[in-house]
C-alpha cells in the first residue's frame, strides 16, 4: 500500500519537473507505460489475497486516474504556452493602411434628394418628374406670371432656338413648371371630381446668369405640391416644419416669413435656425441665427384654376427648394460650382 | 427701396422703438429689411437678425463745428486753411473741399459755416478710396502743415458716396453737439417685391409699420396753401388713350425762385439714395418718395412760347412707329408705337411715366413751374423700358403699378413743398383729365374663408379689424364682410383671387407665428410610386456597389465640346441640336445630344491626378423633334479606366480596366437587375474601338453598347495613359426589359458533380457559340458551365486556342450517378466536336 502512494508522489514529483511536451511523453511512458512501477504494482495485484485484492486493486486505479489526470493537465498547460508564445511572434503592425477598396458613391445631389424624396414619401408625397425643356405658358403663364409681368424680371430664362414667337420655348426656371402638368394629369382622371395630390418634383432647372461660387446656369429644385378639399396654410407649417425637422435634427426651429411668389398666396420663406452655431449667431448664419431654406404658400387660384381645380373648392400648398444649398449648408461648402465640376477629391467626401 | 427712419417719423410715432426689432417686424410682415445703415447712431451689437453697415459716431470725436474763416494754404493752391471753432477750441483745419473756396480770403464769416468736425482717432469712412471703406483718422503731416482733424463731406459720414465737397449743417445747430444728436439716422433698405409696389415709398412704409405696430399713422399730406388765382384756363390736357393714360393732372406754380433745397431736405434725399440737384426738382423727388407718385416739373414759359403765347395744350399720345425723341439723359430714342409721348401742340415733351425731354426742362432761369403727375398703364411702362433698355426712379415705380387716386395728391405734394422751399404762388386748383376712373373693388370675405385658407379661427371682427388697419373699409353684409379696397393699391382683384389677396393680408398682420402649425389631415391620394425613377435608383445603387462614381454634370454644352467624342471626320448624324438663342458662354450653347461626352469631360479632369476612372452618369440627352418640345431621352454612361481597385501598398489586385471587365460590369448590372441571357454581338459605334466593341440588343431594339473608346476619340481628350472603357445603355429600353419579378431557385440538397472540359477550337470561334452549345446540350442537369481558363501556345498550334471549361451536372431530387453523367459528358463531347470541329484536349 504504502508503495503505492510512493509511486504516486515520485510521479507527480517527476511531472513537475516536465518543461516540455517531449519530456511529457517521456514521463508518460516511464510512469504509465508498460514497464512503469504502476503498471507492475497492478499487474501484481494477483498475488494478494482474495482480501486484499480489492482494496488494493480499487487503491491502484485511483493512482492511476490520478496521474492520468495530471498528465492531461500538464499536456494542456504547455499546448497553451506553446500557442501563446507561438501567437506572441505572429504580431502585426496594425497602424499600417487598410487595404484600399473601390467604394462607389453617389452624387452628394443624389444623395440629398434621395433624401429629401424619403422623407416626403413617409408623408405621401410621391414623386412626379417633367421636362427640362419647357414652354413660356407652363413656366410662366399658368403659373400666374402676366406676359410683362415685374415678376419675371426674378427669373432671367434660356430660350430655345425656333419657339413659336407668342410661347416661346425654354429651359424650366423652376419646376413649379411641372404643377401645372401634374394638375392636368391628376384633374384629367375625373375632370368633375378630381382627385387629391400630394407630390414632389425634383428636377434640374436653369437660369441666364453668370457661373459665380454662390450661382449656376443649372440647378436642381425640388418642389412640392398638395391639393385637396381641405389644406390650410397651417398644413404648410406644419408639413414644412415636419421635414426641416427630420432633415436637419429633431428639435430644429424653423420661421415663416411673408414672401411673394407669383403662384403662390400667401407666399413664405422658411427659415430654419442655424444647425452649426444652434442660432447664436456664426458665419454660416451671417450672425443672424437663421438659415434660408426654402419658399412656399397656397397656391394661387388662377393656378389651381389652370391646373383644372376649381378654387372654391380646393386648396393646396406648393413649396421650393434648392438641394445644392441645403448639401452646402449640411457639408459647408463654399463653392457651387464644386457639384457639376465633379472633381474626385470633392466627390470623394461624401 | 431705402427709407430713412427720421423721414418714417414723419408719419409715425416711434419713439423708443428698437430698430432691429422693427426691422425684424418688417421682414416676417414680407418687407424684407436687408440692411440697416447706421448714419451715426449706435449699433447694435451680437445676434443680428438684420444685416447691418455704417458708422456710430463717437460723441466726443464727431461734432458740429463752425467755421469762422477759410484761408489760403501756404504751400497748395487746392487746399484752403480753416479756422474752426468745435465748441472747446479753435483749431486749424486743413481741406481740400471745393464748396469752401468761394469763402477763402473773406475774413471773418458772419454767419459762420456749420461743418460736420471729425477729430483725431474719429472712425469714418475713406473720402479718397473707392467704394465704402471704414478708416480711423490719424495725425499727419500735409504739405508742412499738420492736419489731425478733418470738416466732412457726405461720403465720409457714410451718407451717400458723393465727395464732391464737405456738407454744410444747418445754421442754428450748435458747435460741440454731438454730431449723432444732428445728423444721426438710420436708413432701412427694403426689397419691394411685386405685391407689395404700393410701399415703394415712406407713406407706405409707416402704414406698414403702424398696422403691424399698431402705432398711429398720421394723415397724408396733401394739404397746399394756394393764394394765387386759379389754374383754369392756363393749360388744357388731352388724353388720346385712356387705356395706355387713364389719368392726366397738373397743378400751376409762380414766381419761384430755383435755389438749393434746406439742408435737412438734401439730407434725405441723399439718405434715400437720390442726389439733390434744386428746390424744384428735389421737390418732385422728394413727394415722389414720400407718397410713391413720380411727378415731373415743366418749365411753364417754355411751354407758353411753344403755343406761341396762349395757354398751352399739353397732349399724351402713342408715339409713331419711329418717332424719335431725345431724353434728358441726352439720348435720341427711336419709339415703338405703343410708347406714350407727353407732347404739346410744337411737338414731343416726354416718355410718359419715364424720362423728361431736354427741351421743357426746369433751369436755373425758371420761374414758373408746371407739375404733371399721372396715371400709366404699368405693364405698357414695362414694355418701354424692356425696349428702350432704360430705367429711372419714376419708371421703377410706374412700371410696378401707382393708383390712378395718387396723381393729384402727388401734385398738391409736390407743389407745397415747392412753394416752402422756392417761394412762389401756387394757383389754386389742379386741372384734372380721369377718362377712366379706377373702380371701387369689393371683397365678401368671412370668417370661414380663413379657416379654410389659413387654418385659423379668426372672428369677423377680427378680420376686419387687421384690414382696417391697411386702408380697406369694412362693411358688415349678412355673415359676411364686404370689404372695399383703399384707393392706394392694385394689387388686389375681385372673387375667389381677391379672396386670396386678402388672405394674404390677413395673415401676414396677424402674423405667420400666431398661425398653428397642423398636419394634413386631407385624404391620401392613390399611391402609385414612379417606375422609371425607381429602375434609376436600382441602377445607381448596383453601379456604385461595383465601386463606380456617380457623377452629375452640366447639360448645356456646346458642339465643338460633343464633337470630341467622335473620330475627326466622322460625318454629322441627322439629329439637329436643340439651340439656346439667349447665350451667356461659348461653352454653353447647346442642350447636350451626347451623355457620353459629357462623362468623358469629367474623366479628362480627373485623369490628371487619379489612376483610377470609374464613374458613369444616369440621365437626359435632347434631340430636337418635330413635336415643339424636343425629346428628352434617359441614357446612362460608364467610363472605366486604370486599375480596377486602387493601388496600396501591397503588391496585387493592379488589374487594369479592360474590355472584359467592362463587359462584366453590363453583366452583373443586368443580372442585378434579373436580366439573364441577353445576347452580345459585335458592335459599331465611332466612339469604339472597331475590334473591341460590343452591344446587346433585345428583339429589334439596341440596349447597350460597349467597349474601348476609339484611339483616335482617345487622343481628343488628355487622359493620360488610361485607356478608357466606355458603356452607353438605353434606360428607356431597359425599363421596358426589366421584370417585375422571378422565380427563385431552390439550393440543391444533393451533392452536384464537377468536371473539367478543356477544348482546342479554331482561334475564329467565338467562344459564346462554344458555350451556348455545351449549355443546351447539357439540358436541366447540366446546372453550370464557367469558362476559367483560355490558352494559345506552340502545344495548341497556331491558329488554335484552348478553352477550358468547370461544368457542374446536378439532379434536383438525387445524386447523379457515374454512368449518367459520362453519358451526358458523352453527348456533349460529341456534339462540339462534330458540330463545331473542337478536339478534346488531354
Amino acid at each position: 500500500m504504502e508503495n503505492l502512494q510512493a509511486i504516486r508522489e515520485q510521479a507527480l514529483a517527476a511531472l513537475n519537473a516536465v518543461q516540455d511536451e517531449v519530456a511529457l511523453e517521456q514521463w508518460k511512458v516511464a510512469q504509465l507505460g508498460r514497464n512503469a512501477a504502476l503498471t507492475q504494482a497492478m499487474k501484481n495485484l494477483g498475488q494478494l489475497s482474495a482480501e486484499e485484492r480489492p482494496l488494493a486493486g480499487k487503491q491502484a486505479n485511483e493512482v492511476k486516474l490520478a496521474l492520468e489526470a495530471a498528465f492531461e493537465e500538464k499536456r494542456a498547460a504547455l499546448e497553451g504556452a506553446r500557442l501563446r508564445a507561438s501567437l506572441s511572434s505572429e504580431k502585426l503592425d496594425v497602424t499600417l493602411p487598410g487595404r484600399s477598396l473601390a467604394l462607389g458613391r453617389l452624387h452628394p445631389i443624389t444623395q440629398t434628394l434621395r433624401r429629401i424624396n424619403a422623407i416626403f414619401a413617409q408623408m405621401g408625397f410621391q414623386v412626379y418628374r417633367s421636362r427640362d425643356v419647357e414652354t413660356d405658358e407652363y413656366n410662366f403663364l399658368l403659373l400666374n406670371f402676366p406676359p410683362n409681368h415685374p415678376a419675371r424680371e426674378m427669373q432671367d430664362s434660356f430660350y430655345v432656338e425656333g419657339g413659336a414667337p407668342d410661347n416661346p420655348t425654354l429651359l424650366r426656371t423652376h419646376t413649379s413648371a411641372g404643377q401645372i402638368h401634374a394638375m392636368r394629369e391628376y384633374a384629367a382622371k375625373d375632370p368633375k371630381n378630381p382627385p387629391p395630390i400630394r407630390i414632389v418634383l425634383p428636377g434640374m432647372c436653369y437660369r441666364f446668369e453668370q457661373v459665380s461660387a454662390r450661382s449656376e446656369v443649372q440647378f436642381t429644385q425640388v418642389e412640392g405640391l398638395a391639393v385637396g378639399e381641405n389644406i390650410t396654410f397651417g398644413d404648410l407649417k406644419g408639413t414644412l416644419t415636419d421635414f426641416a425637422q427630420r432633415f436637419f435634427n429633431a428639435n430644429v426651429r424653423t420661421r415663416f416669413r411673408a414672401s411673394h411668389f407669383p403662384f403662390t398666396e400667401p407666399s413664405a420663406e422658411m427659415d430654419v435656425e442655424c444647425f452649426v452655431c444652434g442660432g447664436a449667431g456664426c458665419s454660416v448664419c451671417k450672425h443672424s441665427g437663421w438659415l434660408e431654406i426654402l419658399g412656399s404658400g397656397m397656391v394661387h387660384p388662377n393656378v389651381l384654376r389652370n391646373g383644372g381645380y376649381d378654387p372654391e373648392k380646393y386648396s393646396g400648398f406648393a413649396f421650393g427648394m434648392g438641394p445644392e444649398r441645403l448639401t452646402m449648408l449640411r457639408y459647408r461648402i463654399e463653392d457651387i460650382r464644386y457639384f457639376w465640376r465633379n472633381d474626385m477629391r470633392f466627390l470623394e467626401q461624401f | 427701396m431705402k427709407t430713412p427712419l427720421s423721414w418714417l417719423k414723419d408719419f409715425v410715432d416711434l419713439e423708443g422703438i428698437n430698430l432691429e426689432e422693427l426691422a425684424h417686424t418688417l421682414t416676417v410682415a414680407g418687407l424684407e429689411v436687408e440692411e440697416i445703415h447706421y448714419i451715426g447712431l449706435p449699433m447694435p451689437s451680437g445676434l443680428q437678425q438684420t444685416k447691418v453697415s455704417g458708422l456710430s459716431w463717437d460723441p466726443e470725436k464727431l461734432v458740429v463745428a463752425e467755421i469762422r474763416d477759410v484761408g489760403p494754404h501756404p504751400n497748395a493752391d487746392r487746399l484752403v486753411l480753416c479756422r474752426l471753432y468745435d465748441g472747446q477750441q479753435e483749431h486749424t483745419v486743413l481741406t481740400g473741399a471745393p464748396n469752401l473756396f468761394e469763402y477763402r480770403g473773406q475774413g471773418e464769416l458772419k454767419p459762420p459755416l456749420k461743418v460736420a468736425y471729425a477729430k483725431e482717432g474719429a472712425e469714418i469712412y475713406d473720402g479718397h478710396q473707392d467704394g465704402m471703406h471704414k478708416t480711423v483718422l490719424k495725425r499727419t503731416k500735409i504739405r508742412g502743415v499738420d492736419s489731425y482733424s478733418m470738416v466732412c463731406s457726405a461720403k465720409e459720414l457714410g451718407i451717400s458716396e458723393e465727395h464732391e465737397g464737405i456738407i454744410f449743417l444747418p445754421a442754428d445747430t450748435k458747435a460741440g453737439t454731438p454730431l449723432a444728436d444732428v445728423l444721426g439716422d438710420a436708413v432701412l433698405t427694403i426689397a419691394i417685391t411685386p405685391n407689395i409696389a404700393r410701399d415703394a415709398n415712406i407713406y407706405g412704409v409707416a402704414r406698414e409699420i403702424s398696422a403691424l405696430t399698431g402705432r398711429k399713422l398720421k394723415p397724408m399730406p396733401t394739404a397746399v396753401k394756394a393764394a394765387g388765382p386759379s389754374i383754369k384756363g392756363k393749360v388744357r390736357i388731352d388724353i388720346q388713350d385712356k387705356e395706355l393714360n387713364p389719368r392726366f393732372v397738373l397743378g400751376l406754380i409762380k414766381d419761384v425762385e430755383i435755389k438749393p433745397s434746406p439742408a435737412w431736405v438734401q439730407q434725405r434725399l441723399r439718405l434715400a439714395g437720390m442726389r439733390p440737384i434744386n428746390n424744384i426738382v428735389d421737390a418732385t423727388n422728394y413727394a415722389m418718395l414720400e407718397l410713391g407718385e413720380p411727378l415731373h416739373a415743366f418749365d411753364y414759359d417754355v411751354l407758353v412760347q411753344r403755343a406761341g403765347g396762349k395757354a398751352p395744350t399739353i397732349i399724351t399720345r402713342p408715339a409713331k412707329q419711329g418717332e424719335t425723341i431725345t431724353t434728358l439723359d441726352g439720348v435720341e430714342r427711336k419709339l415703338d408705337d405703343f410708347t406714350v409721348l407727353v407732347c404739346d401742340t410744337a411737338g414731343s415733351l416726354s416718355i410718359g411715366g419715364i424720362m423728361g425731354g431736354l427741351e421743357s426742362e426746369v433751369t436755373e432761369n425758371t420761374r414758373n413751374v408746371l407739375l404733371e403727375g399721372a396715371s400709366w398703364n404699368f405693364i405698357n411702362v414695362r414694355k418701354t423700358l424692356v425696349a428702350q433698355r432704360m430705367s429711372s426712379e419714376a419708371a421703377y415705380r410706374f412700371s410696378r403699378g401707382v393708383h390712378p387716386a395718387m396723381a393729384p395728391r402727388g401734385v398738391s405734394r409736390g407743389l407745397e413743398l415747392m412753394r416752402q422751399w422756392a417761394g412762389g404762388v401756387v394757383n389754386e386748383g389742379l386741372v384734372d383729365k380721369y377718362p377712366k376712373p379706377a373702380k371701387d373693388l369689393q371683397i365678401e370675405i368671412s370668417s370661414a374663408d380663413a379657416r379654410r385658407w389659413l387654418g385659423v379661427a379668426l372672428t369677423n371682427k377680427q378680420i376686419g379689424d387687421i384690414l382696417k388697419k391697411l386702408g380697406f373699409t369694412i362693411a358688415t353684409q349678412g355673415k359676411s364682410l364686404l370689404v372695399t379696397v383703399p384707393d392706394h393699391r392694385m394689387d388686389i382683384e375681385t372673387g375667389v383671387v381677391g379672396k386670396a389677396d386678402l388672405m394674404e393680408e390677413v395673415a401676414r398682420i396677424y402674423g405667420y407665428d400666431n398661425i398653428p402649425a397642423t398636419r394634413l389631415a386631407d385624404p391620401l391620394p392613390p399611391q402609385h410610386g414612379n417606375p422609371p425613377l425607381e429602375l434609376e435608383e436600382r441602377v445607381k445603387d448596383l453601379l456604385a456597389r461595383m465601386g463606380i462614381q456617380e457623377v452629375m454634370t452640366y447639360r448645356l454644352t456646346s458642339p465643338e465640346e460633343e464633337a470630341r467624342r467622335l473620330p475627326p471626320g466622322t460625318p454629322p448624324d441627322d439629329k439637329p441640336y436643340v439651340k439656346l438663342a439667349n447665350v451667356i458662354s461659348q461653352e454653353r450653347t447647346v442642350l447636350r445630344k451626347s451623355l457620353l461626352a459629357s462623362v468623358l469631360e469629367i474623366a479628362e479632369r480627373n485623369a490628371r491626378q487619379r489612376q483610377r476612372i470609374a464613374l458613369f452618369e444616369v440621365g437626359p440627352v435632347f434631340h430636337s423633334s418635330e413635336e415643339t418640345l424636343p425629346d428628352e431621352l434617359q441614357r446612362l454612361v460608364v467610363v472605366l479606366g486604370g486599375q480596377q481597385q486602387p493601388a496600396g501598398w501591397q503588391a496585387g489586385d493592379a488589374a487594369a480596366y479592360d474590355f472584359y471587365a467592362a463587359k462584366g460590369v453590363v453583366a452583373e448590372l443586368l443580372a442585378g437587375l434579373g436580366l439573364h441571357g441577353l445576347k452580345y454581338e459585335p458592335g459599331a459605334h465611332p466612339s469604339f474601338h472597331p475590334g473591341k466593341c460590343a452591344r446587346v440588343v433585345v428583339g429589334e431594339r439596341q440596349l447597350a453598347v460597349f467597349g474601348e473608346l476609339h484611339p483616335q476619340v482617345h487622343s481628343q481628350y488628355d487622359l493620360g495613359s488610361h485607356t478608357l472603357q466606355a458603356i452607353t445603355l438605353n434606360l428607356d429600353v431597359l425599363g421596358e426589359l426589366v421584370p417585375e419579378r422571378f422565380d427563385s431557385r431552390p439550393v440543391p440538397q444533393y451533392p452536384p458533380v464537377i468536371e473539367d472540359l478543356a477544348l482546342v477550337v479554331d482561334e475564329s470561334l467565338p467562344a459564346g457559340q462554344v458555350e451556348a452549345m455545351i449549355a443546351q446540350t447539357g439540358g436541366n442537369l447540366l446546372a453550370g458551365v464557367a469558362l476559367f481558363d483560355v490558352f494559345r501556345g506552340d502545344k495548341i498550334g497556331a491558329g488554335k486556342k484552348s478553352l477550358a471549361y468547370q461544368l457542374t451536372y446536378q439532379h434536383p431530387e438525387r445524386t447523379l450517378t457515374d454512368d449518367e453523367v459520362a453519358k451526358l459528358r458523352d453527348r456533349i463531347v460529341r456534339r462540339i466536336t462534330q458540330e463545331l470541329g473542337a478536339q478534346l484536349r488531354a
